[in-house]
């Protein structure tokens, strides 16, 4: 019998769970392995190679490479674990935030102060379209 | 006898730890929120708890994918603080409270609830942002800590009702210590936010107020609260709440609110704090 996801119809999230979790397992290992100086340095002088090393898809590194979240989320990539990489590239938690949704860092850090993304038609898809 | 006295419910933002360390706190931007957190210093520094049991959760820190523990009770004699892939934050190590945690994890379990004992391990921002926002930058933390990581990283996370029924045996554990100590335990995360996807950003004010509403007198409300309306209504990281939940089952059934604050925004987040005392 197949495992209950009513989260499954919330917009523009992805739920990190035991498919996703299975699925992105290297691409979040390869993540945890930035928390170490020099694995960050090999990182940054040759990504490609230092992504060759972990046994990702070719799509999850070429994700990596384009520092495409949206992408790595959906590839099984948890925020927390992506959260390596940015880090690494000397980026805040907004910034991120931010580039997922498709705003400007300023349009979302605005959007925050004044009360944040509202749930009011953001809680089904296609809800209010 | 040991007892839990009170209880705190914090956001625990790696921002605001990072305000707290470069000296931000009364910017335009922080100040509000900083304000709400003077009441709580100076009623804990009168307070002088000895131990505070602290149910936070770890952001792929200490735990990868090697091992995801869905509860993990910290037995060590001091825990340091993580790099989180920045440096670590410049605050103190946190000493723990080896005898009482031991004797937690053998209650605990014994009452049906199977947590991992953690011996070795470094704690993020989930920790050490709420003891920065209650004690400010002490030279040494003027308390012990039992840190207590809730797994709300991998899906599905303990329900709200389990962590609800998990702080009432904590409660049992402490209270059946025979030293003379005065408590704490403190929920940490939440409220409302999201930091992945398109949907980034997401706060509900309206659901962070009437959860505040209900933890004192209706936290059997709060406990039925199912992981898909977190989600949908909070924002998927707003799941953090089920840790408040721990806090509000170990204060027994009658308690006190002595302090209510909250403040959008903390970077992505809704800022929730409550202090509430237990009266049985
Ligand atoms: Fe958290």
């Amino acid at each position: 019998m197949a495992l209950d996801k009513p989260y499954k119809d919330v917009p523009g999230t992805t739920i990190f769970d035991s498919e996703m979790a299975r699925k992105g397992y290297h691409l979040n290992q390869f993540c945890m392995s930035l928390m170490k100086a020099e694995n960050r340095a090999r990182f940054k002088a040759d990504e490609r190679a230092y992504l060759s090393e972990w046994p990702m898809s070719e799509e999850q590194r070429q994700a990596v490479l384009d520092r495409d979240y949206n992408a790595m989320l959906a590839l099984g990539g948890n925020i927390y674990f992506l959260a390596k990489i940015f880090s690494s590239d000397g980026k805040s938690f907004q910034y991120a935030a931010a580039l997922m949704t498709g705003m400007s860092e300023e349009d979302y850090k605005a959007m925050m102060v004044s009360g944040g993304r509202s749930p009011d038609g953001n809680r089904y898809i296609g809800e209010g379209t | 006898m040991a007892r839990i006295t009170a209880g705190i419910g914090a956001s625990h933002v790696p921002l605001i730890g990072r305000a707290i360390d470069t000296g931000d706190t009364q910017s335009d931007y922080w100040k509000p929120l900083f304000d709400g957190f003077d009441f709580t210093k100076k009623w804990i520094a009168e307070e002088k708890p000895d131990v505070i049991f602290l149910v936070y959760n770890d952001h792929a820190t200490a735990f990868s994918l090697d091992m995801v523990p869905t509860f993990a009770i910290g037995c060590a004699e001091e825990f340091a603080p993580a790099d989180e892939g920045f440096g670590a934050r410049p605050v103190p190590m946190v000493e723990g409270a080896p005898d009482l945690a031991w004797h937690v994890a053998q209650s605990v379990i014994q009452q049906d609830f199977d947590l991992t004992i953690v011996n070795k391990m470094d704690v993020d921002h989930g920790l050490t942002v709420p003891l920065s926002l209650m004690y400010g930058q002490p030279k040494k933390w003027p308390v012990k800590v039992i840190p207590f990581a809730v797994n709300v990283v991998v899906y599905p996370t303990p329900s709200g009702r389990r962590c609800y029924n998990l702080g009432k045996a904590i409660r049992n554990a402490v209270e059946s210590f025979d030293e003379d100590l005065n408590v704490q335990i403190w929920g940490t995360g939440g409220m409302s936010h999201q930091l992945q996807g398109p949907r980034a950003g997401l706060i509900n004010q309206e659901w962070d107020k009437r959860f505040l509403d209900r933890l004192a007198d209706k936290p059997e409300e709060l406990a039925d609260i199912a992981h898909v309306e977190y989600i949908r209504e909070t924002g998927s990281e707003g799941i953090e709440m089920v840790m408040w939940l721990v806090m509000r089952g170990a204060l027994g059934d009658n308690v006190t609110e002595l302090h209510r604050h909250y403040h959008v925004p903390a970077s992505n987040t809704a800022v929730g704090h409550i202090i509430l005392e237990s009266q049985s």
